[in-house]
């Protein structure tokens, strides 16, 4: 594979990330180069400082969310496999794949694209996402553009909504169902170029 | 053994002896022997040959669409209206459109890891990624074996490169000639085969001559053609040593970096350069910073406040020989002219543009874009008005609320007729 393999030689357990992730070599290699363009300290990890460098993603109402993302709870940093390993949520979906009944589930499967939406609304992780939740991410998105009174209504009739049994929050399940006719494959998926 | 150390060194004198005979003696007399024309036109067909090859041994594979050979990934362009239009129309209870959707979220999440994949202002920064490749793996990740006989011809080239223009530039660099003659030669040490057009529009004595940054080759690349005095800041190191050797033979003006923040006694020194008409025309490189030769950013307004006549200059370097470009934070100087040497060739394009003074009622800034655009639109780069000094910025708080603002127009907008009716 010419010089391609040097490169990749020096990333730890490569085949491993790739076939977890089912990003292609290229693709790895484009990866890493922009992880170490990323740590511009040349640490070998990013921290969110890293991430907040990033102009476009300073700008988005929920950058903070999307960078919490890639941190465990509890961790200040994040090496180059969890990198990989977040960003292949937003792999397109393998049409072509075999359905294996004992293979795990790969990680750019519909159901994990909506874990991993469901999580920038859940920050407590409880598995719930209850009204003061939405009422931050709707703090985030609108800012100051909006009244505490408004704010208060939108989260409300989105609960109504969702909320089929009635206990306030809106659980995993209830999320997926309210969103089961969103192409989910289309709006959380990147596509990589060769 | 030894007699093969003596073939050896046989071989190496004859070498050597063709290395001076061919390439500096014709250098020091400024003399063309028309190799590297030939050079050159050898280097197309082979790269042209080669890149036939590859693409046929990857015809098995899916094509993909290769609109941006710079991007990593494909972005949809839509507006946020579009997005997240399309978004809620899946979305069964909505009809009027100005809910907020629990799917809303989904639209600033993918355009945020798109955003880590990629931005906007580092892909500018990274060095082009050729569609064709050029024999040099650097440039190309997708590099692969292909055929045997691309292998050999990779080898020799590989030889070539290595043991034939490498050594041939060090020599010439360390040579202590005369100011365009030492230019010259590193010129030829580069393979660089430079097209000046426009000659007549050549910066005179007293004027300021302007030009887009790529790399650190531009000086010679110009200096190739015409005496400046160069405004810049003091490198450690190697290039010191290249900047010490160069003051020597020409006035010229340099300056420490933190001095280069005292706006005002950095524009007094050029003033009185300039104003002194027997003085070599400054050249000045207002980006401030290295790009990568697709882009013209935004000039700096500094070198246009003096006053005096500007006169710009285009280069565009021709990606397909080598990539000129110098990440500054990537590379230090000696890998970086490392690289160059031992890439194919340099060829670039000098374009000359008329002079342009600071009309009435214009102010720096504008001037200064009328100029930039001039460069830019003579050099085929694109015009962008993001400022270098981005990469090395943060960004301000009024961004996300043009954001907010947006997304909430469409929340807000049909929505507070709905919201007295209230839930049950």
């Amino acid at each position: 594979m010419g010089s391609t393999n040097s490169t990749l030689l020096k990333i730890p357990n490569v085949e491993v990330l790739m076939q977890e992730t089912g990003f292609s070599p290229a693709h790895i290699i484009r990866l890493h180069d922009r992880f170490k363009a990323l740590d511009k300290e040349g640490r070998g990890h990013l921290c969110p400082h890293d991430f907040g460098a990033i102009k476009e993603l300073a700008m988005n109402p929920i950058g903070d969310r999307i960078i919490g993302a890639f941190f465990s709870p509890g961790k200040e940093t994040v090496d180059f496999h969890t990198f990989v390993k977040i960003l292949a949520h937003f792999r397109p979906v393998d049409k072509d794949r075999p359905k294996e009944p004992n293979s795990p589930e790969p990680i750019n499967s519909r159901s994990n694209k909506l874990k991993f939406a469901f999580q920038l609304y859940d920050q407590d992780k409880d598995g719930k996402i209850s009204r003061d939740e939405l009422l931050q991410v709707l703090r985030a998105m609108l800012g100051m553009q909006v009244t505490d009174e408004q704010l208060e209504s939108i989260a409300d009739r989105t609960i109504q909504e969702a909320d089929l049994d009635r206990d306030d929050t809106i659980s995993f399940e209830e999320f997926r169902k309210s969103l089961e006719k969103i192409n989910i494959d289309h709006k959380m998926s990147i596509r990589f170029l060769r | 053994m030894e007699g093969a150390w003596e073939i050896a060194f046989v071989f190496f004198q004859v070498w050597l002896s063709i290395v001076v005979g061919l390439i500096m003696l014709p250098a020091m007399f400024g003399v063309s022997l028309g190799f590297t024309d030939i050079y050159i036109k050898v280097l197309v067909k082979t790269l042209e040959w080669a890149t036939l090859r590859i693409q046929r041994g990857q015809k098995e594979q899916a094509a993909l669409p290769s609109q941006s050979a710079n991007g990593i990934i494909e972005k949809d362009d839509g507006s946020m209206q579009e997005e997240i239009g399309e978004l809620r129309r899946s979305h069964p209870k909505n009809l009027a459109g100005g809910d907020f959707t629990l799917c809303d979220a989904f639209y600033f999440c993918k355009k945020g890891i798109e955003n880590i994949v990629e931005d906007q202002v580092t892909q500018r920064f990274t060095s082009e990624e050729l569609a064709s490749w050029n024999l040099l793996t650097r440039t190309n990740n997708n590099f692969c074996y292909i055929s045997l006989r691309l292998t050999i011809i990779w080898g020799l080239g590989v030889f070539i490169r290595y043991c034939i223009l490498l050594p041939l530039s060090v020599k010439n660099w360390l040579s202590d000639l005369v100011h365009i003659t030492c230019y010259r030669i590193c010129a030829r040490g580069l393979s660089a085969t430079i097209r000046y057009h426009n000659k007549e529009n050549r910066p005179k004595k007293g004027g300021i001559c302007v030009a887009n940054h790529t790399s650190p080759i531009d000086i010679v690349i110009l200096a190739n053609d015409g005496c400046y005095a160069m405004v810049g800041q003091v490198h450690g190191g190697l290039m010191g040593v290249l900047q010490r050797s160069i003051v020597r033979s020409c006035p010229h003006v340099w300056f420490e970096r933190s001095e280069m923040k005292d706006r005002h006694a950095v524009a007094k020194r050029l003033k009185d350069h300039i104003a002194d008409k027997t003085k070599l025309p400054i050249l000045i490189f207002p980006e401030g910073t290295c790009i990568n030769n697709t882009s013209v950013m935004m000039f700096k307004k500094g070198s246009f406040e003096i006053g005096g006549t500007i006169y710009p200059v285009a280069i565009k370097y021709d990606p397909q020989f080598g990539d000129a470009f110098w990440n500054s934070a990537k590379y230090n100087m000696v890998s970086y002219l490392l690289r160059m040497m031992t890439s194919w060739a340099i060829v670039c394009n000098v374009w000359y543009l008329p002079p342009m003074t600071r009309q009435d009622g214009e102010d720096a800034v504008q001037f200064a874009n009328r100029v930039k655009s001039a460069i830019a639109h003579q050099g085929g780069l694109v015009d962008l008005s993001w400022d270098g000094g981005l990469k090395r910025e943060k960004v301000k708080e009024s961004l996300k609320e043009e954001q907010q603002k947006m997304y909430s127009s469409m929340i807000i907008g049909s929505d507070f007729n709905e919201a007295s009716v209230g839930p049950a």
